[in-house]
C-alpha cells in the first residue's frame, strides 16, 4: 500500500512536470475541464500559530482565480477520517483527538467538491505544506520550507512563494502570489503586494513622480520625476532602495520608461519642441542614446517591449489621434498594431505587452470615457474588457491572465485587478487617486528584505 | 483775648512783609538787562535774524528734498505699476480645445500683446508651460501639454522673438488650476501659462 502511494506520488510529479512544458490554457490531468475550475480546500488545523499562513495561502489561491475555493464549516473534526488508515481498519471512531495519526478525509473533501486539499503543518522549525490530490486519494506534492518569523519583513513574500509552489504542485502552472504592484499616489511611487497588503512608499524625493516600470528580473524599477519642468528618469534597486539618474535624461521632458527584457536597455519618451519621440539608452554601460522615431508632426510615446525583446509597441499620433503602433526594437518597420476605424475609434493609449507575448493591453476612448482593451498579437484583433465606469492604464501580471488597472467604477479612481479567463474583478487598493500601476514579474529571492 | 489779637496782628504783619518783598523783585530785576550795552542787543537781534534765515533755507532744502523724494517715489510707483501691468499681461494664459494644441483665434490677441512686451523688454526670458484637463490619458497628456507649449512658442518666434528667450515645459494634467471634474474646470485647465524666468525686475510698457 505504501508502495502504491509512492508510485502514485511519482506519477503525479511527472505529470506536473509535463504540464509546465505545454501551452497555457491546456492542462493535463483528470481534474481540468474547460470552464470549470478545480475545487480546493485549505484545511484548518493545529497549531493555531500557522493560521496566518493558512489565511495568506487560502487568499492567494483564491486570487489566482484558478480554483474554486471551498470554505469548510470551520471544524477540526473535518480532518478526521471517517475511514481510518489502512493498517488498522475499523479500529478508530471519527471523534476527538488523535487526528494526527489519521489520514486525510478524502471522501469528505470530495463530497465538498474539492479536487485538491492543502494542509499546513509544522515539523520543528520547518513548515510543511502538503497538496493532496483528492480524486487520487494521495499526496500530490509535499513542500518543506523555513519561513522567516511573522514579524520579519520578508515573511509575507515567503508565504506567497509557498502559495505559488502550491499552484505549481496542483496544476503545473506558475502563480502570481509572490508579486507586487508599483503605482503612483499623490505624486509619490508606492508598492503594494498583489493581495493588497504592505503598501510601502518607495520614491525617495519630494518631487512629483510618474510612470513606474519594473525590470523583467524584478530586482529594480524605473520611474520619472519632474525636476524644474523637466522629466528625469531614475533607476532604483529594490533591495537597498538606492537610486541613480538615468544617463542623458533630465535635460528635456523624459517620461514613460520601459526596460528591455535583458535589462540592458531602457526605452522612453522624450518631449522636445520637435514633439515627443521614443529613445533608447544603454543603462548597463550608461551610453548610446538612440532615437527610434522621428515624427515631425506626430508624437510617439509609451514604448513597451515584446518579451523576446525584438519589437516595441508604442503610441503614435500619426493617424491624427493616438493609436497603438509597433516597430522593430531598432526603430525600423513601424506599422499600425491595434486596428481602428478612422474617424470612429477614439484615442488609444498606454499599451503594455503581455509577458507571454500573445497580447497587448491598452486603453481606448469609448464615448468620452476610457475602457481597457486587449489586442491579440497574432490575429491583430482587439476586444474590449471593461465597460463599467472609466478604466485605464492596464498592466499585466506575470501569468498573462490578470491585469491591474485604474477604475472609477466604485465612485473614485483606484486600483483593480481583473482575471481575463473568469472575468472576475477585485479591488487591489481602496485609495482614491492611485494610478499608473506596474505589475512586477515573479519576485526572486532576496528582494523581500527591506533595509 | 489780648493774646489772640496779638497773634492776628503778627500774622497780618508777616503777610504785609511778604507781600512787600514779592512785589519788590520784578521791579528790580529788569534794570540790569536794560542797563546792558546796545551793541549786545543788536548782535542778538542780528543773530536771531541769521538763525531764522538759515532755518528757512534749511527748511526750503528739506521741502525740496521731500518733494524730490515724493516725485521719485511716485515715478517708482508708476514704474512698478507699469511693471506689474506688463507682468500681468505677460502672464495672461491662453486656452485650448479638448485634445487640441492649435491656437484659438481669440488667443492670438493675447499672444500679440506678449510679442510687444517681449520686443519692448529685450532682456526678458520666459517659460511657457502646457497643461491638460484630466480626461485624457495621464502619460499622453505630457506629450499634449508639450505640443501646447510649443504651439505658443512657435507663434511668438514666428513674430520675431528670439527662440532662445523662450523655454517650454509640459506638466500634462499634473497641475490643474481648477480642481473640479466638470466642463468649466476642464476648460480652465486646458491652458498654456507664461512666467518670466529672467530680466523681469523692471518692465517697460510697450
Amino acid at each position: 500500500m505504501r508502495l502504491a502511494i509512492l508510485a502514485a506520488c511519482l506519477v503525479t510529479r511527472l505529470a506536473a512536470q509535463d504540464t509546465s512544458t505545454i501551452d497555457r490554457g491546456v492542462r493535463i490531468g483528470i481534474i481540468y475541464r474547460p470552464g470549470v475550475r478545480p475545487g480546493v480546500v485549505v484545511l484548518p488545523g493545529r497549531p493555531a500559530a500557522l493560521d496566518s499562513i493558512r489565511a495568506i495561502i487560502a487568499r492567494d489561491l483564491d486570487f489566482s482565480d484558478r480554483f474554486e475555493e471551498i470554505t469548510l464549516p470551520g471544524s477540526d473534526s473535518l480532518r478526521i477520517s471517517t475511514r481510518p488508515p489502512a493498517p488498522r481498519p475499523g479500529t478508530r471512531a471519527p471523534a476527538g483527538g488523535g487526528a494526527q495519526t489519521l489520514g486525510p478525509n478524502y471522501p469528505l473533501y470530495q463530497a465538498l467538491g474539492a479536487d485538491f486539499a492543502v494542509d499546513v503543518a509544522a515539523a520543528g522549525d520547518t513548515t510543511v505544506v502538503t497538496v493532496h490530490d483528492v480524486a487520487a486519494a494521495a499526496v500530490r506534492r509535499s513542500l518543506r520550507v523555513h519561513l522567516p518569523p511573522v514579524k520579519d519583513p520578508g515573511f509575507r513574500l515567503a508565504v506567497h512563494r509557498l502559495s505559488d509552489q502550491v499552484v505549481q504542485g496542483a496544476l503545473g502552472a506558475a502563480g502570481i502570489a509572490a508579486t507586487r504592484v508599483l503605482f503612483v499616489l499623490e505624486g509619490k511611487v508606492y508598492r503594494i503586494d498583489q493581495d493588497g497588503a504592505e503598501m510601502t512608499l518607495v520614491s525617495s524625493s519630494d518631487k512629483e513622480a510618474m510612470s513606474p516600470a519594473w525590470s523583467t528580473d524584478g530586482r529594480r524599477f524605473s520611474y520619472m520625476e519632474f525636476w524644474a519642468g523637466h522629466g528625469e528618469l531614475f533607476l532604483q534597486d529594490v533591495a537597498p532602495g538606492k537610486r541613480a539618474p538615468v544617463f542623458s535624461t533630465g535635460k528635456a521632458l523624459d517620461f514613460t520608461p520601459a526596460f528591455s527584457p535583458d535589462g540592458k536597455t531602457l526605452a522612453f519618451s522624450r518631449a522636445t519642441e520637435e514633439g515627443t519621440d521614443i529613445y533608447t539608452v544603454n543603462v548597463k554601460d550608461n551610453c548610446c542614446l538612440q532615437r527610434l522615431t522621428v515624427g515631425k508632426f506626430s508624437d510617439n510615446l509609451s514604448p513597451t517591449y515584446s518579451p523576446d525583446g525584438q519589437r516595441i509597441a508604442f503610441v503614435s499620433t500619426r493617424p491624427g489621434l493616438p493609436q497603438v503602433y509597433v516597430m522593430a526594437a531598432d526603430g525600423t518597420d513601424q506599422q499600425l498594431f491595434a486596428p481602428f476605424d478612422y474617424g470612429v475609434t477614439g484615442s488609444s493609449n498606454a499599451p503594455e505587452w503581455s509577458p507571454d507575448g500573445q497580447s497587448v493591453a491598452f486603453h481606448r476612448d469609448v464615448g468620452g470615457t476610457l475602457q481597457v482593451f486587449v489586442l491579440d498579437v497574432r490575429t491583430r484583433t482587439v476586444r474590449q474588457l471593461t465597460s463599467v465606469g472609466r478604466n485605464e492604464d492596464p498592466t499585466w501580471a506575470p501569468d498573462s491572465r490578470h491585469l491591474a488597472f485604474v477604475s472609477d467604477r466604485a465612485g473614485y479612481r483606484q486600483l483593480w485587478i481583473i482575471d481575463l479567463e473568469t472575468g472576475r474583478i477585485r479591488p487591489l487598493l481602496q485609495r482614491s487617486g492611485a494610478r499608473l500601476p506596474s505589475w512586477s514579474p515573479r519576485l526572486p529571492e532576496g528582494t523581500a528584505v527591506n533595509p | 483775648m489780648n493774646r489772640l489779637s496779638m497773634l492776628v496782628v503778627a500774622g497780618c504783619a508777616v503777610a504785609v512783609v511778604s507781600a512787600a518783598c514779592g512785589g519788590a523783585k520784578p521791579v528790580t530785576a529788569p534794570t540790569p538787562v536794560a542797563n546792558d550795552s546796545l551793541a549786545a542787543a543788536e548782535r542778538a537781534r542780528n543773530d536771531s535774524i541769521e538763525a531764522a534765515r538759515q532755518d528757512s533755507i534749511r527748511r526750503a532744502q528739506e521741502d525740496n528734498e521731500r518733494v524730490n523724494r515724493q516725485r521719485s517715489a511716485d515715478s517708482l510707483a508708476a514704474l512698478g505699476r507699469a511693471t506689474e501691468e506688463v507682468r500681468t499681461m505677460l502672464a495672461t494664459m491662453i486656452h485650448f480645445d479638448f485634445d487640441r494644441a492649435t491656437l484659438r483665434g481669440e488667443d492670438t490677441g493675447v499672444l500679440d500683446d506678449k510679442i510687444k512686451i517681449l520686443q519692448a523688454n529685450p532682456n526678458v526670458h520666459i517659460r511657457v508651460s502646457g497643461h491638460c484637463d484630466e480626461r485624457g490619458s495621464d502619460e499622453y497628456n505630457l506629450a499634449l501639454g508639450n505640443r501646447r507649449a510649443t504651439a505658443a512658442k512657435q507663434y511668438l518666434v514666428s513674430h520675431g522673438i528670439d527662440a532662445a528667450r523662450i523655454e517650454t515645459v509640459s506638466y500634462g494634467e499634473e497641475r490643474p488650476l481648477a480642481q473640479g471634474h466638470d466642463e468649466s474646470a476642464w476648460t480652465q485647465n486646458r491652458r498654456a501659462e507664461f512666467e518670466i524666468t529672467a530680466g523681469g525686475d523692471a518692465l517697460t510698457k510697450p
